[in-house]
């Protein structure tokens, strides 16, 4: 379902990704991890066309992102690590975008809208902008809407960045629920390795650009004699803090931080 | 199409909701018909040119649309910092129709804001001559709409952040209107300051404005249709370039 071969990003000198290669199968569930600044997005931007690879090759559902990015663009959703959403547009109106946006059927879409809008508990609140919503709804929101063109491919970059446990539990189960019902082929990225542990069947290890380590949750612990997932992580990237510039995902994480620091 | 309207449709329901981007955009203006169209209109007046506020209406017209439409098209800044270019970006659309979406959203809320303007000068005194001269105007007011929203939106395409906000406000937006003749008459100026004014293209904006509603003219109608209407086609295609070279 998407295969990578020798896929390499620069940035001038800077080597996000390195020649990494992987190959992930239909309805699989997969947790790309990694310390912050490993190239876990920026592999993600460019299996979703958002960036170019400097070399390498991609191929999703069979398709070149390079050369078929609108046939590309079909086949998968996208839940990115910042917030994507219309602010000033009420949770209805993002959808009806979004569905515009991916030709969504004029007949189908208003009920699609609704049974999404309720699967994610935002039915009742879907007259509200978005600015009112809070930081789980959000999340909940662009999850429904990556949905909403029945995707055949989602990726979840750090989809659980400031939610609380409620949040977080409802949202991988209804995760859970459509890779199995559905089929569809999930591509996820978490600083939760108990959350990878939960929902993934095999999890990549990415570190400095590099792909360190891939296995199931239970292989990694093996390899590396490791209780749980996070000490196999820890034994495989080491437990230097990684240096990076602040950007915008490292304000929503002093968010999350603060946030999960409230009694 | 479809795209093309949602995308419109967006910026038509963002321009209804935030009434104070709708009052802000027209403070400025407002401040200018009426400290300059009250205060200076005796001083013009003597000098045996007429009324200023006949004048200098159709240039603040242009005003309002000139800037409104800059920061339409600069919008594209806040969607790449707040994330709503990604949504639109990843969808299998051509990013020329998401683009023209922008540029047509943006041209609109441009054109709403000039018409709330020109009925402010007409509270102020401002008389136009001729009723079957509004479309033209109004061609005129859609043109610079146009022009000023993919200016704003090459920009946005090519700038990150606000950091370099008040530069472009200060290099270009500004002297961009100063010299366009909506404060002064065109004619008579130095030899430098006639070539700066015929290369910028809201001269003829303004001129065309100006002879739509008063029936006075520097250039000659069709030079002003089209100067300004082939600016705006080049800007266009430069906006249309600039934004399917973002990565994000």
């Amino acid at each position: 379902m998407i295969r990578a071969q020798n896929l390499t990003k620069m940035f001038g000198s800077l080597a996000a990704v390195r020649d990494i290669s992987f190959h992930i199968k239909p309805a699989e569930i997969v947790a790309f991890l990694g310390p912050n600044g490993a190239g876990k997005t920026t592999t993600i931007k460019m299996l979703t066309t958002l960036l170019k690879p400097t070399s390498g090759v991609i191929a999703l559902d069979g398709l070149d992102p390079a050369s078929q990015p609108n046939e590309v663009r079909k086949r998968f959703g996208i839940v990115f690590q910042d917030p994507s959403l219309d602010d000033e547009l009420t949770a209805q109106e993002n959808l009806e975008i979004h569905g515009a946006l991916y030709k969504v059927p004029r007949h189908t879409r208003a009920g699609r809208i609704e049974m999404l809008l309720k699967l994610f508990e935002l039915w009742d609140r879907r007259k509200e902008p978005a600015k009112r919503f809070s930081g789980g709804m959000r999340r909940r929101l662009e999850i429904a809407r990556s949905l909403l063109h029945t995707p055949r491919i989602l990726f979840l970059d750090e989809p659980t960045l400031g939610l609380d446990p409620q949040t977080r539990n409802q949202l991988w189960t209804q995760v859970k629920k459509l890779n199995e019902e559905e089929r569809v082929t999930v591509f996820l990225t978490t600083h939760y390795m108990e959350e990878a542990e939960r929902v993934a069947q095999r999890v990549f290890i990415i570190d400095a650009g590099r792909l360190v380590a891939q296995g199931s949750p239970q292989e990694l612990k093996q390899q590396t004699n490791s209780q749980s997932l996070e000490q196999a992580f820890l034994a495989l990237t080491g437990s230097t803090i990684r240096e990076e510039e602040a950007d915008s995902t490292d304000s929503m994480r002093r968010m999350a931080k603060a946030w999960r620091r409230k009694p | 199409m479809n795209v093309i309207y949602i995308l419109w449709l967006r910026q038509m329901k963002r321009y209804v909701r935030s009434k104070s981007r709708v009052i802000g955009a027209l403070a400025q203006p407002l401040l200018y018909l009426l400290g300059m169209g009250f205060g200076l209109g005796p001083v013009f007046q003597r000098a045996g040119m007429g009324s200023y506020i006949q004048f200098i209406a159709p240039g603040l017209i242009a005003m309002t649309i000139q800037f409104t439409s800059v920061f339409s098209g600069i919008e594209l800044i806040m969607d790449r910092q707040f994330g709503f270019l990604k949504e639109t970006l990843v969808a299998p659309v051509p990013r020329i129709l998401i683009i023209f979406g922008r540029i047509l959203g943006g041209t609109t809320v441009a054109f709403l804001q000039g018409l709330i303007f020109f009925a402010f000068c007409l509270i102020a005194g401002f008389r136009f001559h001729d009723w079957a001269a509004l479309p033209v105007a109004f061609l005129f007011m859609v043109l610079i709409g146009i022009l000023f929203t993919a200016i704003g939106s090459a920009i946005g395409s090519v700038m990150n952040d606000f950091q370099g906000f008040q530069f472009l406000i200060g290099f270009l937006i500004m002297p961009i209107f100063f010299l366009s003749g909506a404060m002064f008459p065109l004619s008579n100026l130095p030899p430098v300051l006639t070539v700066l004014t015929r290369l910028d293209p809201l001269s003829y904006g303004v001129d065309g404005l100006r002879h739509a509603l008063g029936g006075v003219t520097q250039f000659a109608l069709g030079t002003d249709i089209a100067v300004l209407a082939l600016a705006a086609a080049l800007m266009l295609v430069l906006a249309s370039y600039l934004f399917s070279k973002i990565q994000l």
